[in-house]
């Protein structure tokens, strides 16, 4: 009981990088800003568009790993 | 007849919009079933596998309405209105935790409903009448917004004559679509959404590959957009200026939080065949918000193109007629078209179930048969679609938008019932019940006070002015209403603990023990 019980709390811990996307993309002052660029898009863009592609791998990571 | 109907472009808009009402009159036939039977006609049987439910609710949050107003918003005001792309990203985490526990609790009692939940988890009938309710009138404006999408396609065709004529395409697209939902229920919109949101992502990969290049390549386009923004009377930015950080982070966090209580959502969340299809879904579904990001950015495309518009509905459009040939636009225009019908389908579909079992069967007719369950959710389904084209013909089309404003604020009231209710049951009903009316009433003062035009409302404290959106203040008033309350009537030893839910009926593994999982 006790090691299923840990078990079940080590996987849980996984899930506190769902929380990263939150920090990442609610932290304006960080990513409000023009430089650097990329491909011509703006950092303020271009960060936001490379947070999909992170929560993406986070999520998949959190689901591999919780199961 | 019509002066400057553009042709080429019509007759391809025409033939891919009967090619997907074929398919949906055909849909039917997909995963065949007793149709007379709710849970068939309203969620597809809970049958519909990873990738369905993909096209599902891929069909549900990136609607007409969502391709033609998100460019129009940024071509409007620049870098705050890219609080879509944030929020569209995250939804998913919290979809991920949130999602297969509802799933697995409604699967577990056979709830077909968000209030249907509410009933068994409170117990209170009262309840899960606020949530119906609710439900219903944050989804029908939401419909009439997507005839609106449509409206606006179809008259980009050129189609401008006497009024009748006007609306006889969106009479005509809509009663098909009355008609399919009629016939085939849930499984018309899965299976249209499938080549309707193939199109779209041909548009959007074209349009992102080709316009720019077209006219100067991205940091040429967004220069000369900041340029124009900055220049505008009421000046907007590109990058997002400092008093606005708060409504920029406030909008995205409570529209993620409000997405997944209204009602079509749900509905589309239900209809999942097993929970591990929701989570592998909510790593895939993000893959939409990269769609929606170069939808954003076509806004200050359009601005660059020097697109110039009465209403900035019609951005999007223009910019398609005046960038691609005329016969690609047509398939452009008709993939956004076509992308109005999917979610209507889908909000017609869940407003109806709320409406049959929520309302009907538990005050109007308590003894209704499955049969009689299932017929009227299709009456329903036609008298809603009907009445939002009725609305969108003959009413305001601002109407519809500030009903949208409001709906978000309105169903957010709902999160303390639904969403903290699927983790405990702590709060008694009566408590949310008022926590529910103090969060509607104080919103839409909220909203009021801003003249209907905007849902960023300025809270003055102390000396500062907070400006947020008005789903997030209203929600915590709701809260902390709702909160005091419980421990009030907890207190005094009345507080009301019926739950007929299990503990095991919101986990994974342990309605099957035996499973060794």
């Amino acid at each position: 009981m006790t090691i299923t019980r840990s078990r079940a709390r080590r996987k849980r811990v996984w899930y506190l990088l769902l929380l990263l996307p939150y920090v990442g993309l609610l932290w304006l002052p960080f990513y409000a800003r023009a430089e650097p660029g990329l491909w011509g898009l703006p950092f303020f863009y271009w960060y936001q568009f490379m947070w999909v592609f992170i929560t993406i791998g986070l999520i998949a990571l959190v689901n591999w790993r919780s199961q | 007849m019509t002066t400057g109907l553009n042709w080429p472009a019509t007759l391809v808009f025409i033939f891919f919009f009967f090619l997907v009402a074929i398919v949906g009159f055909l849909s039917a036939r997909l995963h065949p079933a007793d149709l007379n039977n709710l849970s068939e006609w309203g969620l597809g049987g809970r049958r519909f596998g990873v990738v369905i439910t993909w096209f599902l609710l891929g069909g549900d949050f990136y609607t007409a309405y969502t391709i033609i107003a998100f460019p129009a918003f940024v071509y409007g005001a620049g870098a705050i209105a890219f609080y879509a792309l944030p929020y569209a990203i995250l939804i998913y985490p919290f979809f991920f935790v949130v999602m297969p526990r509802l799933w697995l609790v409604c699967k577990r009692r056979n709830y077909l409903t968000l209030a249907d939940f509410t009933m068994g988890r409170y117990g209170s009938r009262s309840l899960a009448l606020a949530v119906a309710v609710t439900g219903i009138l944050a989804t029908v404006p939401y419909i009439a917004l997507q005839l609106i999408g449509m409206q606006v396609t179809i008259s980009a065709l050129g189609v401008h004559g006497a009024a009748w004529l006007n609306d006889l395409p969106l009479a005509i697209a809509f009663i098909v679509l009355a008609a399919f939902a009629y016939t085939s229920g849930l499984r018309a919109p899965a299976s249209i959404a499938f080549l309707k949101d193939t199109m779209v992502y041909i548009f959007v990969v074209a349009a992102v590959i080709w316009i720019p290049l077209k006219f100067g390549g991205f940091g040429h386009v967004l220069r000369k957009a900041g340029d124009v923004l900055a220049a505008r009377p009421v000046p907007a930015a590109l990058i997002l200026p400092h008093d606005q950080f708060l409504p920029f982070a406030t909008l995205a966090i409570g529209s993620a939080l409000a997405v997944f209580l209204y009602p079509h959502a749900a509905t589309g969340v239900l209809s999942a065949s097993s929970s591990s299809a929701l989570r592998v879904n909510a790593s895939l579904l993000p893959i939409y918000t990269l769609l929606l990001g170069f939808l954003g950015l076509l806004g200050y495309i359009a601005i660059a193109a020097d697109i110039h518009v009465q209403s900035t509905d019609d951005v999007l459009p223009l910019l398609v007629l005046k960038a691609f040939p005329s016969w690609f636009a047509g398939f452009c225009l008709a993939a956004v078209a076509i992308g109005a019908l999917v979610p209507a389908a889908i909000m017609a579909i869940a407003a109806s179930n709320l409406f049959t079992r929520n309302i009907y069967r538990e005050y109007l007719r308590p003894l209704a048969s499955a049969g009689d369950e299932s017929a009227m959710a299709k009456s329903a389904s036609v008298v809603i679609i009907l009445s939002s084209l009725l609305f969108v013909i003959f009413g305001n089309r601002s109407y519809a938008i500030v009903l949208q404003l409001l709906g978000g604020v309105w169903i957010m009231q709902t999160l303390p019932t639904i969403l903290v209710g699927l983790f405990v049951r702590w709060f008694d009903p009566k408590a949310l019940i008022s926590g529910w009316f103090a969060g509607m009433v104080s919103g839409t003062g909220m909203v009021w006070s801003q003249g209907l035009r905007s849902a960023v409302y300025p809270m003055r404290i102390g000396g500062t002015t907070l400006a947020s959106y008005a789903a997030i203040d209203s929600v915590l008033i709701n809260l902390i209403v709702a909160a005091g309350l419980t421990v009030v009537l907890k207190s005094l030893g009345v507080s009301d603990v019926q739950d007929e839910t299990l503990p095991a009926d919101y986990g994974e593994s342990v309605a099957c023990p035996a499973s060794g999982k």
